[in-house]
């Protein structure tokens, strides 16, 4: 029963990927690009939690934690580059 | 009983894989930059919060445990696809509108991201 709703959940968030690079290599402004970079971080996030029911540990909640703060900290940086040309003032 | 527990975490696991894999497809569906927006900002965020409850209710009926980091991420989520979401249409608003295809701000200061920002007065 879980082990097929996990298999499900894992392939929804495969196809949203694939969709987030093909929008990254395609996307035709960077707004576009920022926006497809900040979905694959969240898409990573859902996969490492899925990942961690899977195997029943808790370890990856941390790394998924990490990878939630930095994927904000890259976007925002992202957005600062285009926005003032320079990240910190 | 464990059967019944399994079956909430699946329902809550599908569905919010289903919500996270609408708003990625509306990345790939929909038009224009401004509508793209919309989709993996609201819909991703909800479905990844979906995936979270079933996270948490896994390790309290399943396992037997009660676990909190669940909460730490999906506050962190639900706190920063706001700020995401305008930090991506300033960067939009900056490549590809005018000036004057914008409407007046009803503020005494124009638009942040043509304008200085209003200086600060000194105590």
């Amino acid at each position: 029963m879980i082990g097929f709703a996990l298999v499900f959940a894992f392939a929804s968030f495969g196809i949203g990927l694939l969709v987030t690079l093909w929008r990254i290599v395609v996307g035709p402004d960077s707004a576009d690009r920022i926006l497809a970079l900040d979905t694959m971080v969240i898409n990573v996030i859902a996969m490492i939690l899925i990942y961690g029911i899977w195997i029943g540990s808790h370890v990856y909640f941390e790394a998924a934690l990490l990878i939630a703060l930095v994927g904000f900290v890259s976007t925002v940086a992202y957005c600062r580059f285009i926005l003032r040309g320079d990240i910190i003032e | 009983m464990i059967l019944i527990a399994e079956i909430i975490v699946s329902l809550f696991l599908i569905g919010g894989s289903l919500f996270a894999l609408v708003g990625t497809l509306g990345l790939y569906r929909l038009r224009d930059t401004m509508q793209r927006m919309h989709a993996p900002t609201k819909a991703t965020t909800l479905g990844v919060g979906g995936i979270l409850i079933a996270s948490m209710l896994y390790s309290l009926l399943v396992k037997g445990e009660v676990s909190f980091h669940e909460i730490l991420i999906a506050l962190f989520l639900l706190l920063t696809a706001p700020i995401t979401a305008n930090f991506i249409a300033k960067v939009y608003i900056q490549g590809n509108m005018h000036r004057d295809d914008l409407p007046e701000t009803s503020a005494a200061h124009g638009w942040a991201v043509y304008d200085d920002p209003p200086s600060q007065p000194r105590k």
